[in-house]
């Protein structure tokens, strides 16, 4: 496992391997809550803290924990970090808790999680999981903010909506409205996140094969120099 | 006397994807042109609008795709698709809903999944139900038929609202549109309205609606000649009628005043379209002959049964996009025995 280099780390955790985008892993909170941005943006952070904490408490305890008892293990672990988190939200984010409500204790079901505890975490050391777990959180969190923010405009034509939620009071302004636009609500509705979901991981997909194609061109040309050199 | 063809197969099919739509085409017309009669320009806008945009539509993604276009544009189906569309929609749709729910049938519901042929879901129905989530007030909003309405628009007045959204003089949208038949049954049911009460109302003609059922009669015209000429098969649309009018006379028959007559939910809203055009879509419903009695005896059922207690006065729709999903099911566990394969029932 020497081959992994941070850099591999981040890059994957964002796009290769992005939990989201190409394992489809922890939809259920995905597309329930991605109906507006702050919405999102608030379960992707949550999901990212409990994700990095888990990570690093499964990496420091990887030799202590006998392998047949590992996943209810790592289920007590990312229970607890749930549990604090969701006490810490429904105080200081009060309003947006209740806006999310069930989906913060279901952050304990989220696949990314015990898959990233199982399959990283409890294989490499405590920097490593560090890193995997920031990467894979913030891959998580921006497919949700920028779900919830495609759906949300095109839902009802508003951008960062009840950003005060989330930025406190003076952050009212954030907020961008499109004047005359009623919205198209299903959008808002589920199939709308089923929808929007597919077309981001066309959008993903149609990057990567133009990536490829460019890549390939290049070393075809890099051949043909090579060819006609010697 | 002249025998041009001396091996099998004898009989003359029409197997061609573009004769199969012509037909489709044809079929409809008769319903159309009543449609028209009863409900105004605004049908035979709506048909020429679903039709330039899903053609337009249709081009665009097939060159995206880089295929030939032509022979995608000549088999007709972009074109059946917008007039089952147009014909659901209601005739006073602004017309950028019209574009968008085309834009959505062509491009997400049918090229996405790979073209005609590919997509599991009716393109048609599937535009109608999204308009109808996303846009309820527009897509309620029919106009009453000919025979009751007090003001007549004319092309140019109708042209000018599906357009502009302007109005003529004094009228608002509310005194040109009526609830439909349908609406009108279940609001009134919903307040404990006994039905020989709500049938007083100068609506309602013999079986549904005044004007509505007679739309419906049309286009089981042109289903039943698509029929005879083996366009559409029979299963589909008898099991659909069957397993509706099955559930609509045991309710009936268990109380009058509460349940409307079977005959009522037959000729009301888009059955009849439903069972002879949009069920028997071949790509999306079941290819077996079991299963295809299976798939149409299934909408029926959910036709009433979301007429009834579910959220939405119709459900010709909704029922149609469910059976959709489960087609494929269907047809695998309905598969016939191969000649020569498999158990041979004895005796």
């Amino acid at each position: 496992m020497s081959d992994i280099t941070y850099r591999n780390l981040i890059v994957d955790g964002l796009w290769h391997n992005n939990q989201a985008l190409v394992a489809l892993l922890g939809l259920c909170p995905l597309l329930a809550v991605s109906n507006t941005a702050i919405n999102g943006l608030g379960l992707g952070l949550a999901t990212t803290a409990v994700l990095v904490a888990s990570n690093t408490t499964v990496s420091l305890i990887r030799n202590f924990v006998r392998p047949e008892v590992r996943l209810p293990v790592f289920v007590l672990v990312i229970a607890s970090f749930v549990t604090a988190i969701e006490l810490g939200m429904n105080a200081y984010f009060h309003e947006l808790h209740k806006i999310l409500g069930i989906f913060i204790p279901l952050i304990v079901t989220n696949c990314t999680i015990i898959g990233r505890a199982e399959a990283f975490a409890s294989k490499n050391n405590l920097r490593r999981s560090l890193v995997d777990g920031i990467s894979i959180g913030i891959g998580f969190t921006l497919v949700l903010l920028i779900l919830g923010g495609m759906r949300e405009l095109v839902g009802q034509g508003t951008l960062f909506d009840q950003a005060h939620l989330m930025f406190g009071e003076a952050a009212r302004g954030f907020t961008l409205k499109i004047e005359n636009f009623r919205g198209m609500l299903v959008a808002i509705l589920p199939p709308g996140a089923f929808i929007g979901l597919g077309l981001l991981i066309m959008v993903k997909n149609l990057i990567d094969k133009r990536l490829a194609v460019r890549a390939m061109a290049k070393t075809d040309y890099a051949e043909e120099m090579r060819g006609l050199a010697s | 006397m002249e025998f041009h063809t001396l091996s099998s197969p004898h009989t003359k099919r029409v197997n061609r994807v573009d004769k199969v739509m012509l037909q489709v085409v044809l079929a409809l017309m008769p319903g159309i042109t009543a449609m028209i009669f009863y409900f105004g320009w605004g049908v035979l806008i709506n048909a020429v609008l679903a039709i330039l945009s899903a053609v337009a539509f249709e081009a665009m993604v097939i060159r995206l795709r880089k295929r030939p276009v032509m022979p995608v544009l000549f088999d007709l189906s972009a074109v059946v698709t917008a007039l089952l569309f147009a014909v659901a929609i209601p005739p006073l749709l602004p017309w950028w809903l019209v574009v968008m729910g085309i834009a959505f049938a062509i491009i997400m519901v049918k090229q996405m999944y790979g073209g005609l042929g590919y997509n599991p879901f009716n393109p048609a129905m599937a535009a109608y139900v999204l308009l109808l989530i996303s846009y309820p007030v527009e897509m309620t909003s029919w106009m009453p038929p000919y025979l009751l309405a007090d003001h007549h628009l004319t092309l140019p007045q109708i042209l000018a609202f599906k357009f502009s959204g302007v109005l003529p003089g004094e009228l608002t949208l509310d005194a040109i549109t009526m609830a439909t038949p349908l609406d009108q049954m279940r609001t009134n049911l919903d307040l404990n309205s006994m039905i020989s009460e709500i049938r007083q109302s100068p609506l309602w003609g013999d079986f549904g609606g005044l004007g509505w059922e007679w739309v419906g009669n049309w286009f089981l015209m042109g289903g039943i000649w698509m029929v005879y000429k083996r366009t559409i098969t029979w299963q589909i649309p008898l099991a659909f009628l069957t397993g509706l009018v099955s559930m609509a006379t045991i309710f009936w028959l268990f109380d009058a005043e509460s349940f409307p007559f079977p005959l009522f939910h037959v000729f009301s809203g888009g059955v009849i379209l439903g069972a002879f055009f949009i069920a028997t879509d071949p790509v999306t419903a079941c290819t077996t002959r079991t299963g295809q009695l299976i798939f149409g005896a299934a909408i029926g059922v959910l036709v009433y049964l979301i007429r009834t207690w579910g959220g939405y006065p119709d459900a010709v729709a909704f029922a149609v996009l469910l059976m959709n999903m489960a087609a494929p099911t269907i047809d695998y566990y309905t598969r016939p025995r191969t000649y020569g394969h498999g158990e041979v029932k004895s005796e």
